[in-house]
């Protein structure tokens, strides 16, 4: 009955074949094959970096100069992305469909599998309606980032300011930074970036189909925080820093002020400024090219790039070395008739004024050529004529040692080391063995070759206030909670001059201002020591120098100004450093005898013609050069430009500044 | 009550094992497929796995209602079920609920819906086992096997209007029944050979397909020459064969919808569109092969808590298994299913009754084209069709129509020993 019966064995046989392929499929796609654990990774882990909020920057009394606002930025994974409505994600983002593309290719060219920044810099308000619909995006998600904002908008050079990395930083860095992080470009934010920049987190999250988080990944066992940045102390006093840059408003030209018991920088003018949050942002980019075609150059750090002739504010040091070589005495005298015959060459007083018999003190007060000339002459003649190069060797190195010529190593890069020329410098001009004292006199009265940042300059005042030493100038007084002072801070840097030599020259430089060439500038109260200087150039007007110290005694205060193509030391320099001087000892300013005011300094407009302060470019050229410089700007990132123009600017100046004048 | 104590005496409580076994491992795969934080809770009705859950009871009382009916009375209302369904699945072209593309559905009200064709196979296999237990039924016989066909057939054609073509495909399944009625094998090799040129003639260049049958059939003539009559049935075999390549393109491009012939593209390697197309089998595949060995454990499967797979507590269910219980799973819901085919085979070989036997077949056949199919297209072996994990697969029709079947076999198996 039972027909065909051994066909069960048959179909059995099929039904277990089959069953034994599905289970050899089984064990090759779960055992063997190890990509799909892998797979199954990646389509649930999503690497969220968690950027560190970089440090604050506070004023020396604690006052905030820099701190962070959180900004969003949109990130796109390209391969998660799944098809969606276009249109409407641009509206949301505020883009037209030819930004789209660009942004999208970009993404992909970077990483087709990896996340990279969508849109930057979203801020907080426009955001909170974004993050509603982002989750209907699927592959694009935001992250939080902090861009830096300036409560005060001041100190912009010395902050420096922050930008995107270039391919050569993330080289540099050990593939440590990656595309679209930031990191300071300069000032301190470029010399004190990895205090700043704190450490990144990781947060491994979980996500589903949609992208949405679930959670974290092993229950966030392989996350680490991010370390917020140090909080930097800087020694930046915020109430003369906003008066210096007020008063500077409409000039070119820097101040600096220095504690000389410490070394540590009050003031750090630089201007013309620029408000920091310009740099901040979207509009960064449009906002850099108006800067950067400001022919004054605001990026320019004044302070340590630009470089002047010293002018008569040298004089107190040419006296130092004097008398410490032993050439004169405090009460040597000469006789000034107007002029001073060096050699063959006339080198006039100001206005040919005759001061008739001067000794020290007086010739510091009244800015005497002719002493300085003759004392200039016997430091370099008094091995006879043949050893000049000697001599004039010997000199140089003594100005060295006042940080004249050399780098003060100053905590923030770009500095500058002015000039003091060297003897094989005279002897490419003049042929070995050709020059004398009388050739190369414009030095006694700080003109010439000589060139000084007015970082130096303040530098030496605080050499003087001190009787002999200082400290190595810098900016950043503590890091984090602890002061963290560097060593070499604390060293006394000896100039090589005994400190009893100082006070002749001090007396001199009290006189100054009490009732010398600065008498408009004395500050009820106060007893400020300062030398005014009036160093001619070849873009117009001479810059106005002042430098000085007070109070005389156990000195708080030493301050360099330079106002540049303004005219006089006294005009125009010397109110400024009082004015400041006075805020900081006092907090206040009070009225002058001489009835000056600050609000005539600052609203006082004493920028140079341009045609001449570009040098030998005429208008249009210049005008061409800029839009070029705009455009490379835009492609290389406003770091490289900013130092292709200093380069251009101190190599005019050494160009230009050969020109010997008198002085007052 | 003499008659009460011998049902229950002669249920085949092993099969009843399995049958529960399967159920629940399928109630926790949903919980796992579908899990909702906000609902934690197995049976809350909010969800499909409470759903689920109150399918289960449901069929189990259905079950037991089965086994509590008069034997008789099954075969007797064979016709009856065939023509109520061939209704059903006409009235399903009409006011039927279109789903996924597949008008497959008839509205019940209150959310539940019937899918009639999951009905269908089971009033087939029934009419089917009571048109071969005829006394003068011979497969073997032309006439006999055209009508078997036809039974099958129609139901088929029916289906395939819907179109949902794994439902059809699964009556095709049903070769192996007259197979064992005493169908040729040469049936069984036949199909094999046509599935294989099919496949072929896709992956390759039909003229390459041709040369290698011609070769071979060439060869084979010319060993055996002298038998005249397989020299005639080789050339004539060839030449359906070389007929079949040639139509295979014209059906693959005219006759197959184009979402039908991307999912055999993608199971044949010709594309790989794993975000669109392939994005389902893709996903699959990952669930399943980031198992390992043990598995991620219950309610850990990253891929199926965090819904990266579609369909994933019906037709793609087998996923949650793969991944949250890996190899060693697997191995488990696989060793099950082939224990519960061949008990069922081999309950079919000890009845008396041919209409047992044929029914119990058609039961085993369709289960296991179920499984098979199910499985292979979840590990990307076979192009996605969409037919349900027999007991395992979320949904009320799918598990009460299995149910039924099941149980209408363990009841006329309870009462071997009578005659029917």
């Amino acid at each position: 009955m039972n027909s065909f019966f051994e066909r069960r064995y048959v179909i059995a046989g099929i039904f277990i074949t089959i069953i034994i392929i599905l289970l050899s499929r089984l064990f090759y796609i779960q055992i063997i094959d190890d990509r799909y654990a892998l797979y199954a990774n990646n389509n649930v882990r999503r690497q969220v970096i968690q950027y560190p909020a970089r440090g604050p920057i506070l004023d020396r009394n604690g006052k905030i100069l820099v701190q962070n606002e959180p900004f969003y930025d949109i990130m796109v994974i390209p391969k998660q992305v799944k098809p969606f409505d276009t249109a409407e994600f641009c509206k949301l983002l505020g883009i037209d469909k030819a930004g789209f593309d660009k942004r999208w290719i970009k993404a992909i060219k970077y990483s087709p599998s990896l996340a990279s920044v969508f849109e930057k810099q979203i801020p907080a308000e426009n955001y909170a309606s974004l993050q509603e619909r982002l989750s209907e995006f699927t592959g694009f998600y935001s992250s939080t980032r902090y861009l830096r904002a300036y409560p005060d908008s001041v100190a912009a050079q010395f902050l420096g300011f922050i930008g995107e990395v270039t391919d050569r930083d993330i080289k540099r860095s050990g593939e440590y930074y990656r595309p679209g992080d930031y990191i300071g470009v300069s000032g301190v934010e470029k010399s004190y970036e990895t205090v700043l920049r704190g450490q990144r987190g990781v947060q491994n999250l979980m996500v589903d189909s949609r992208n949405k988080p679930k959670g974290h990944y092993a229950n966030g066992l392989y996350d680490t925080a991010a370390v917020a940045g140090q909080r930097l102390t800087s020694s930046l006093d915020i109430n003369i820093q906003k008066l210096g840059e007020k008063l500077m408003q409409n000039k070119v030209g820097s101040i600096v002020a220095i504690e000389p018991s410490t070394g540590e920088i009050l003031c750090y003018v630089s201007s013309p400024t620029y408000d920091p949050n310009l740099l901040v942002g979207r509009q960064r980019g449009n906002n850099a090219a108006n800067l950067y075609q400001n022919p004054y150059d605001p990026f320019l750090i004044r302070p340590i790039q630009a470089r002047y002739p010293p002018g008569s504010s040298f004089k107190p040091l040419s006296a130092l070395i004097a008398l410490q070589e032993g050439v004169i005495t405090p009460s040597t005298t000469y006789y000034c008739p107007g002029y001073y015959w060096a050699g063959n060459r006339k080198i006039p007083c100001n206005n040919l004024e005759a001061h008739g018999l001067v000794n020290l003190s007086i010739a510091v007060a009244k800015s005497c050529n002719g002493y300085f000339s003759m004392v200039f002459q016997k430091i370099l003649d008094r091995d006879g004529a043949k050893q000049t190069e000697a001599t004039f060797t010997n000199w140089r190195a003594n100005v060295n040692k006042f940080g004249l010529g050399t780098k003060l190593g100053l905590d923030m890069s770009g500095e500058g080391r002015g000039n003091v020329p060297t003897p094989l410098h005279y002897d490419n001009i003049y042929k070995q063995g050709r020059w004398r004292s009388s050739t190369i006199i414009s030095l006694a009265i700080g003109q010439g070759e000589l060139l000084a940042t007015p970082l130096q300059m303040a530098n030496l005042e605080c050499t003087i206030a001190n009787r002999g030493y200082y400290y190595k100038p810098h900016l950043i007084k503590a890091i984090g909670t602890q002061n963290i002072i560097r060593k070499e801070y604390t060293e006394r840097n000896y100039v090589g001059i005994d400190s009893q030599y100082f006070e002749p020259v001090i007396n001199g430089m009290q006189a100054v201002v009490e009732d010398g060439t600065a008498i408009r500038s004395r500050i009820p109260g106060i007893v400020m020591c300062g030398k005014t200087g009036t160093a001619q150039n070849p873009h117009g007007d001479s810059h106005s120098v002042f430098v000085a110290f007070a109070p005389r005694d156990n000195p708080k205060i030493a301050i360099a100004v330079v106002v540049e193509n303004s005219g006089e030391g006294a005009h125009w320099a010397a109110p400024i450093a009082s004015f400041i001087v006075e805020k900081y000892l006092k907090g206040s300013i009070s009225t002058r005898e001489s009835g000056i005011t600050p609000e005539y300094f600052m609203n006082a407009n004493k920028l140079p013609d341009i045609s001449k302060y570009k040098g030998k470019l005429s208008p249009a050229d210049s005008l061409k050069k800029l839009k070029q410089d705009s455009l490379l700007l835009k492609q290389k990132g406003l770091k490289s430009a900013s130092k292709k123009s200093k380069k251009d600017t101190t190599t005019s100046f050494l160009a230009t500044h050969t020109i010997r004048k008198k002085d007052e | 009550m003499n008659n009460q104590r011998s049902f229950f005496f002669n249920v085949d409580w092993v099969t009843v094992f399995i049958y529960l076994a399967l159920c629940i491992i399928g109630w926790f795969n949903i919980h796992a497929a579908v899990y909702d934080e906000r609902h934690p809770s197995i049976i809350d009705f909010e969800t499909n796995y409470g759903k689920q859950f109150m399918f289960m009871i449901v069929a189990l009382v259905v079950g037991i209602v089965i086994l509590l009916l008069e034997s008789r009375l099954i075969t007797a209302l064979a016709p009856t079920f065939y023509g109520v369904s061939v209704f059903l699945l006409m009235l399903v072209l009409v006011i039927g609920r279109n789903v996924g593309g597949n008008q497959a559905w008839i509205s019940l009200g209150g959310g539940f819906r019937l899918q009639p064709s999951e009905f269908a196979k089971f009033a087939t296999c029934l009419l089917l086992a009571r048109y071969l237990s005829g006394p003068s039924v011979k497969v073997t016989e032309f006439r006999s096997f055209l009508i078997a066909a036809a039974i099958i057939g129609f139901p088929m054609v029916l289906i395939l209007l819907q179109p949902d073509m794994g439902s059809t495909l699964v009556f095709y399944s049903l070769i192996f029944v007259l197979y064992r009625e005493g169908l040729s094998p040469y049936t069984l090799i036949v199909s094999a050979l046509f599935i294989a040129l099919f496949l072929a003639s896709i992956l390759y260049n039909h003229f390459y397909v041709i040369a290698v049958i011609s070769t071979i059939a060439l060869l084979i003539i010319i060993l055996f020459r002298k038998n005249r009559r397989l020299v005639v049935t080789m050339l004539t075999g060839l030449a359906i064969c070389i007929a079949f390549i040639f139509s295979v393109k014209f059906i693959y491009n005219h006759v197959l919808q184009p979402h039908q012939k991307v999912r055999i593209d993608i199971v044949l390697g010709i594309t790989s569109d794993l975000r669109g197309k392939g994005y389902n089998v893709n996903q699959s595949k990952i669930a399943i092969g980031s198992g390992k060995f043990w598995g991620k454990g219950y309610l850990h499967g990253t891929q199926t808590k965090y819904s990266f797979v579609p369909a994933q507590s019906t037709d793609f269910i087998f996923c949650t298994i793969g991944e949250e219980w890996g190899f060693a799973g697997s191995m488990v819901v696989l060793g099950l299913y082939l224990f519960l085919v061949l008990r069922i085979i081999f309950i079919a070989e000890r009845q008396r009754s041919p209409f047992t036997r044929i029914y119990g077949y058609g039961v085993a056949s369709v289960i296991f084209f179920h499984v098979a199919i199910n499985i292979a297209t979840a590990i990307g072996l076979a192009p996605v069709i969409g037919i349900p994990l027999p007991f395992i697969s979320y949904g009320g029709s799918s598990l009460l129509s299995f149910t039924i079947f099941l149980f209408v076999l363990l009841k006329l198996d309870s009462n071997r020993m009578g005659i029917v």
